[in-house]
């Protein structure tokens, strides 16, 4: 896989890197969780992002997207992760636009990805239902009555779950998962909002005899395992790259710091007990800077490694950010645990992102199965 | 591991010497040096599938010497045409083989203060002192050094690079000993050596130069050093099932229940390497690829490449002991297989990967103030 960016993305990511820095940088992310506005995003900044295309990469251009594929995306993600930007992006255009894209009908198609593309509504997928991730063996049940199918069962985890317009829920239906597409407001759903650390907004979700039509169901009846676990690789590569933007912010912000502040009448990046602690970093990041750009990439340009290299991005991505966020706080000193600064909001977002689709030892785990061992 | 060549080479089987003649003969010894010094004249994407043809068919190495990895590329850069016409096509065919003179007793990481004097006596110079840590000098033919040229002069301005033939009598070696109990490495005197004036390299005093573009070449040789069986960082698309060195090997050792291997704190710091070999692989690749898009010399990535490498195969050697438990700590004798013998030697030889060419803490100094610019 390509290592280095093509024209077309290093556009994506120039453009991205403009829009975060102008639009969203990290005192947006504050003052969105200062209003207290429970959707933990801003409606019009999210407008913005859709009119510059970004809910439609993923998208083919039959239903109004752009088709720049997961690089595309990733880079976008990796700009926004760096400024901490909230959107409901990552669940409406990358998770559930690529369920519906893999899994749906003509008609599903024409209606939902064109909408996403738009910019028009949002969606959540409601997969998870522990507090650890673990896709198969799903408890949430569908049974067939008819022409319709009635779900119980209880979700956790839900990324925007608390305000999209859409869910696609992930249910059991006895032979296999199934995805069924509905609106939030339908009878039988009961949404708890869930604040999270990081500031954004999840949720607990229970069916209670929720009665869906045959024609919500999205890909064959009980035939969505091996597309789902296609999503989540693409999610999880994603995801890394947001993460990965995150952990060179927190460097840089950090690196400066260092070059600034003086103690014992020198600057603290002239002592080496921190010297070297940085230059081990600097060499972690350059390690996880190849694991993204070569999962991005691998779904692109049809590699036939996907899984390994989705799973070796999140787990290496999920630890290195802990350890920067971590250094990052230290190196602060005081004012690196005080909420004025920016910094703590690292160390918070590290371990939210860390648990989505799978947290460190899962990916190692799994890493490990697809090696053989 | 190591197959060198030279005057003094012994040859482990008829085949060998065979796979060297004709791999040098094409020059694919050394596969991108130009064809009028008898390389390969391959370019990047040539010489990329060249390689991938030789790792196919399994093909052991037919030749890796300090001449290919450092002498060669220095001499194409620095050296006379004269130089290169006598020197380079020896190193292609393998009928020289070079070691270095660099370190001296008093003179490790402080490089520049060395003391082994070249004295100009007309046709030729005469040179005293000595050298230490000369790898494989006993095996070798010729060597190249850094010696003392101008003694009044600042360190840096009084140093020259030159090439001594060690057949003569003002030469010898002697082993050092090291704690695998093998003697990779020698101590060698000079005791009114002499050397011819075309044996200069790069001018009278400029030595250093010389020096720091050759130093950079040893430290992408080791840090590329016990890669060859990790995860693969390849671009291309195979169907062959991903495996792993190390948790084959480690399956022999402590057995696997339902595929897994059976001792799941050994399997997590597999896991952890084998991760981080792929990452690496691929770290390597993108800086190859970086620099052949921007066309200039390496990335900020590759500072991190002697630091990193060696501490990962330090760690792999580690975990190659973990696993094999007491059959990894045998000296010697007939109830240790060979091949575990020879783990135990090398796992105290990767000791000093990251002393060798740099130490680790010099490569973190180098990071921090040449990237990470943190002031002094």
């Amino acid at each position: 896989m390509s290592l280095v960016l093509n024209e077309e993305q290093s556009y994506l990511k120039d453009t991205a890197r403009d829009f975060a820095k102008n639009k969203t940088p990290v005192s947006h992310f504050r003052g969105v969780r200062d209003s207290e506005n429970p959707e933990c995003f801003d409606r019009e900044i999210w407008k913005e992002m859709a009119n510059l295309g970004w809910s439609g990469i993923l998208i083919p251009e039959e239903y109004g997207g752009s088709d720049f594929g997961v690089a595309g995306i990733g880079v976008i993600f990796e700009e926004l992760g760096r400024t901490l930007t909230p959107s409901p992006m990552f669940s409406t255009a990358v998770v559930c636009a690529s369920l519906i894209k893999e899994a749906g009908n003509e008609d599903q198609k024409k209606d939902y990805l064109t909408k996403i593309a738009s910019g028009d509504i949002t969606l959540s997928f409601a997969l998870e239902e522990s507090s650890r991730h673990s896709p198969t063996n799903l408890e949430t049940t569908a049974k067939k009555d008819g022409d319709s199918y009635i779900i119980n069962g209880q979700k956790t985890f839900v990324l925007d779950g608390g305000f999209a317009d859409f869910l696609i829920i992930a249910a059991d239906t006895g032979k296999g998962t199934s995805l069924f597409i509905t609106n939030k407001d339908a009878k039988g759903i009961d949404i708890k909002v869930t604040p999270m650390v990081d500031s954004r907004n999840a949720a607990n979700i229970t069916f209670k005899d929720l009665k869906l039509s045959s024609s919500d169901l999205i890909g064959e009846e009980s035939g969505s395992d091996q597309i789902i676990e296609e999503v989540l690789d693409i999610s999880r590569s994603v995801i890394s790259a947001e993460m990965f933007g995150g952990i060179q912010e927190a460097f840089d912000v950090t690196l400066n710091y260092l070059k600034e502040r003086d103690q014992f009448g020198a600057k603290i990046g002239s002592f080496q007990a921190l010297q070297h602690r940085a230059a081990i970093m600097f060499s972690e990041i350059e390690l996880c800077k190849s694991c993204v750009l070569e999962s991005l990439t691998s779904f692109d340009e049809g590699s036939n490694d996907i899984p390994r290299l989705a799973s070796l991005a999140k787990a290496k991505i999920g630890e290195v950010f802990h350890l920067v966020s971590n250094e990052a706080v230290q190196m602060h000193g005081g004012i690196g645990v005080t909420d004025e600064y920016d910094i703590g909001f690292y160390l918070k977002r590290a371990r939210v992102a860390e648990q989505i689709f799978g947290n460190v030892q899962f990916h190692k785990d799994r890493y490990a199965e697809l090696t053989g061992y | 591991m190591l197959f060198g060549g030279g005057r003094k080479v012994e040859f482990k089987d008829p085949d060998q010497k065979l796979w060297m003649d004709r791999m040098g003969e094409k020059g694919w010894t050394c596969p991108t040096w130009p064809k009028e010094y008898g390389g390969g004249g391959l370019n990047f994407e040539e010489n990329k599938v060249l390689q991938e043809e030789l790792m196919r068919i399994k093909a052991r190495p037919a030749l890796n010497s300090f001449g290919i990895w450092m002498l060669g590329p220095a001499l194409l850069e620095y050296g006379t045409e004269e130089q290169k016409m006598e020197h380079i096509p020896k190193i292609v065919k393998g009928e020289i083989r070079w070691c270095q003179g660099y370190s001296e007793p008093g003179s490790g990481s402080d490089l520049a203060s060395l003391k082994t004097k070249a004295e100009d006596q007309g046709e030729e110079y005469l040179i005293n002192g000595q050298k230490v840590w000369t790898s494989y000098a006993d095996e070798c033919d010729m060597i190249f050094t850094l010696v003392r040229t101008g003694p009044l002069e600042p360190k840096h301005e009084g140093i020259s690079f030159l090439l001594i033939d060690m057949d003569q009598e003002g030469v010898t070696t002697k082993p050092i000993k090291l704690i695998s109990g093998k003697s990779p490495f020698c101590e060698t005197f000079f005791d009114n050596a002499t050397a011819p004036k075309e044996n200069l390299v790069g001018g009278l005093n400029k030595g250093w130069s010389v020096a720091k573009r050759l130093l950079q070449f040893e430290r992408n040789m080791i840090a590329g050093m016990g890669f060859g069986s990790a995860a693969s960082g390849s671009s291309k698309k195979t169907d062959a099932k991903p495996t792993s060195g190390l948790a084959t090997m480690a399956k022999r050792y402590v057995g696997e229940k339902e595929d897994k291997l059976n001792d799941s704190g050994l399997r997590n710091k597999i896991i952890d390497h084998d991760m981080n070999s792929q990452a690496f692989a691929l770290t390597l690749r993108r800086a190859a690829e970086e620099s052949k898009k921007s066309n200039q010399g390496p990335s900020a990535a590759s500072s991190i490449f002697k630091y990193y490498g060696t501490e990962h195969n330090k760690l792999r050697y580690e975990i190659m002991l973990e696993a094999m438990g007491t059959k990894a700590l045998g000296w010697d004798g007939a109830e240790f297989g060979p091949e575990e013998l020879a783990i135990t030697r090398e796992w105290l030889r990767t000791k000093a990967n990251s002393i060798e060419g740099g130490t680790s803490e010099v490569q973190l100094n180098v990071i921090s103030k040449r990237v990470l610019e943190l002031p002094q």
